[in-house]
C-alpha cells in the first residue's frame, strides 16, 4: 500500500493554518516518524490522513484512492486509549469487527488481546486497566481489523519511561505481523529513532515538512550504540534548524500561533 | 494457669467480637437515619397519651397508622391509589417519550435545536401550574387535562436532560466511532446512547419526581378520586389522620417508583467509574 501526500495543507476555519505544502511518500511496510515542536501540525497530518478531517489544498492518496473519509484500511491510535467505559476489553477490541460473524470476532479478538499480552484481562472494565494496559488494548483495537496503514498520535507520551520503553518494543514485535505501514507521531526523539526506517522533523507556524532523515540502523535496535547516537544527533540538529527558522518568523502571525496551539 | 492457656483465651473472643461489631454496625448505619422521625413520632405519642395535647389537629402516629389500616381494610387505599398510578404512568409516559425525543433531536442536530430549543425554554419559563385553567378549557375536567399537566412536569427535565447529555458527549469518543466508519444509527446506538445513559437515567428520576409533584397539583383541579383528592377530603371534612395517611401513601408510592427506575437502570450502568459508583 502506497500512501501518498500531495501538495497538502489544512486552514481551520478560525483561520489558522495548521499545515501547508506537505508532501510525502510511505511505501507499504514502512515505518515513518514525525516529529517537531508543539503546534507544527503532527496531529493534524494524522487527522488528515485517517480521514478525520478533510486538506484544504492538495490530494492524500491511499494506492491512488482519495481519502476524504475515514477508511477501512487505515487505523489509529490516538494518544489517549479512548477506549468506550461501557464496553468490557474484548468488547472495545472488537469495536470494528461488529460486521463479522461472531465466531470470527471472538477468534480474532481473542488471538489480538493474546498478541497485547491482555487475555487474561478480556472480561474486565476499561477502568480498571492501568494506563499501559489501556493504551496495549487500544492498539489491539486498531489492529484486529488488519489495517494497512497505521497511524499513531503520540501514542506513549502519557505512560511513564518504562512502560514507554516496553511498549515500543510491543508495537515494533506487533508490526512485523503483518507489516503494515506505519505512521508514528511523537516528540520523543529516541522514540523516534528506536521506531523509525525515515524520520520527517516538521517546522511550525504554518506546518510545513521541514527534513528528512533515513535512519537506517539494523533491528532490534540498540538504544546505547554509537549508530543510534549519530540518528539522535541528525534528528536533534534538524529540530534545531527548524526552530531557528520558526523564531525569525514570528513576527507577523504570531496570534494565528497561539490559535493553532489549541488543535494540540 | 499455663502460659499457653492464657493466649488461647486472650485471642479467641477478639475475632468474634470484631464480627458482631462489624454485623452490629451494618445494621446500625441506617437505623440511625430512623432515629429522629422515629423518636419524634414516640414523644408526639406519648405526649398525645399523658393528656398534654388532645391530638386533633396533629394526629399521634396511631390514629394515623389506624386511619392508613382503615383505609386499607376497606378498599379506598388501594382504589384512590391506583387511580394515582394510573394518571402518573400514563403522564409520565407520555412526558418521558415527548421529552427524550425533542431531546434526542435538537441535540442531535443545530439546526433543529436553533429551531426548537428557544421556544422550549420560553415555554419551561411559564409555572406549569399556569398551564391548568387553559388544559381544563381545553381538555375537560377529567382525565385528560390531568393527564397532560404531568406530562407537561416530566417533559422539560427529560428534555433538558437528553439534550444536555447529547451535546456534552466527548469528542474524542465520538471520533472513534466516526474512524470505525459507523452510520447515522449507528453511531447513536453504539455511542451516543450508551453515553449518554447515565445522564438520562438522572433526568428521569428528576422527571419523575416532578411528576408526583404535579399529580398532586391535577387531582386538586377536581378529582373524584386519587390520593390528592384523599388530600383534600381529608381538608374538608377536618379529617386530619387522613391527610397525613394519604401523604404517607405519596412517600411509599415516590419512593418506591425512584428505587425501581434505579434498579432497572443499575445492571446497564455498571461500567460507570465515578466517585457516585463506590461504596
Amino acid at each position: 500500500m502506497m500512501l501518498a501526500l500531495r501538495n497538502v495543507g489544512k486552514t481551520y476555519p478560525n483561520g489558522v493554518r495548521a499545515l501547508d505544502g506537505a508532501t510525502l511518500q510511505v511505501g507499504p511496510g514502512e515505518i515513518v516518524v514525525v516529529v517537531g515542536g508543539s503546534g507544527c501540525g503532527k496531529s493534524t497530518l494524522l487527522r488528515l490522513i485517517c480521514g478525520l478531517d478533510q486538506p484544504s489544498q492538495g490530494a492524500i492518496t491511499l494506492d491512488g484512492t482519495p481519502i476524504t473519509a475515514p477508511h477501512p484500511k487505515i487505523g489509529i491510535v490516538f494518544q489517549e486509549p479512548r477506549l468506550l467505559p461501557w464496553l468490557s476489553v474484548a468488547d472495545n477490541v472488537a469495536f470494528g469487527l461488529e460486521d463479522r460473524p461472531k465466531e470470527e470476532r471472538n477468534a480474532r479478538t481473542a488471538m489480538q488481546l493474546e498478541r497485547v499480552g491482555l487475555h487474561d484481562k478480556a472480561t474486565v472494565w476499561p477502568r480498571e486497566l492501568s494506563g499501559g494496559q489501556a493504551q496495549r488494548t487500544a492498539l489491539a483495537r486498531a489492529l484486529v481489523t488488519r489495517p494497512e496503514v497505521l497511524l499513531l498520535d503520540e501514542p506513549f507520551s502519557a505512560l511513564d519511561a518504562f512502560t514507554r520503553i516496553d511498549l515500543q518494543d510491543h508495537l515494533l514485535d506487533l508490526w512485523a505481523d503483518a507489516k503494515p505501514t506505519l505512521v508514528v507521531v511523537t516528540h520523543d526523539v529516541d522514540e523516534a529513532v528506536v521506531l523509525a526506517d525515515r524520520i520527517v522533523v516538521m517546522r511550525p507556524r504554518p506546518g510545513r515538512l521541514f527534513a528528512e532523515v533515513e535512519a537506517d540502523l539494523p533491528r532490534p535496535r540498540d538504544r546505547q550504540s554509537a549508530g543510534f547516537d549519530h540518528v539522535k544527533w541528525r534528528v536533534l540538529a534538524a529540530l534545531d534548524r527548524s526552530l531557528d527558522r520558526a523564531v525569525a518568523a514570528t513576527g507577523d502571525d504570531a496570534p494565528a500561533s497561539a490559535g493553532a496551539a489549541l488543535w494540540w | 494457669m499455663s502460659l499457653v492457656h492464657v493466649t488461647v483465651t486472650a485471642e479467641q473472643p477478639v475475632p468474634a467480637r470484631t464480627l458482631s461489631n462489624v454485623r452490629l454496625a451494618r445494621l446500625a448505619r441506617p437505623a440511625l437515619g430512623l432515629l429522629l422521625p422515629v423518636g419524634a413520632a414516640l414523644l408526639w405519642e406519648i405526649a398525645v397519651r399523658a393528656g398534654l395535647s388532645d391530638g386533633r389537629l396533629v394526629p399521634p402516629p396511631s390514629r394515623i397508622f389506624e386511619q392508613f389500616a382503615e383505609l386499607a381494610r376497606n378498599g379506598e387505599l388501594q382504589r384512590h391509589a391506583i387511580a394515582t398510578l394510573w394518571r402518573m404512568g400514563l403522564g409520565f409516559g407520555f412526558g418521558v417519550a415527548a421529552g427524550t425525543l425533542l431531546g434526542a433531536i435538537a441535540g442531535y442536530s443545530a439546526l433543529a435545536r436553533r429551531l426548537l430549543d428557544p421556544t422550549l425554554q420560553g415555554l419551561r419559563a411559564i409555572p406549569s401550574m399556569a398551564w391548568i385553567p387553559l388544559f381544563i378549557l381545553w381538555l375537560g375536567i377529567f382525565e385528560t387535562s390531568k393527564v397532560a399537566l404531568i406530562a407537561v412536569g416530566v417533559f422539560f427535565p427529560v428534555y433538558l436532560g437528553v439534550l444536555g447529555a447529547i451535546l456534552s458527549v466527548d469528542r474524542k469518543i465520538v471520533e472513534v466511532g466516526r474512524v470505525f466508519r459507523l452510520s447515522g444509527p449507528a453511531m447513536i446506538r453504539r455511542i451516543l446512547l450508551p453515553a449518554v445513559l447515565p445522564a438520562y437515567v438522572i433526568s428521569l428520576r428528576a422527571g419523575l419526581g416532578l411528576g408526583w409533584m404535579f399529580v398532586v397539583a391535577a387531582e386538586f383541579m377536581g378529582a373524584s378520586e386519587g390520593l390528592g383528592y384523599l388530600l383534600i377530603d381529608g381538608q374538608q371534612l377536618g379529617k386530619p389522620a387522613e391527610i397525613v395517611a394519604a401523604i404517607l401513601a405519596f412517600a411509599v408510592l415516590g419512593k418506591a417508583t425512584d428505587a425501581l427506575l434505579s434498579a432497572g437502570a443499575a445492571p446497564f450502568l455498571r461500567w460507570e467509574d465515578a466517585f457516585g459508583a463506590r461504596r
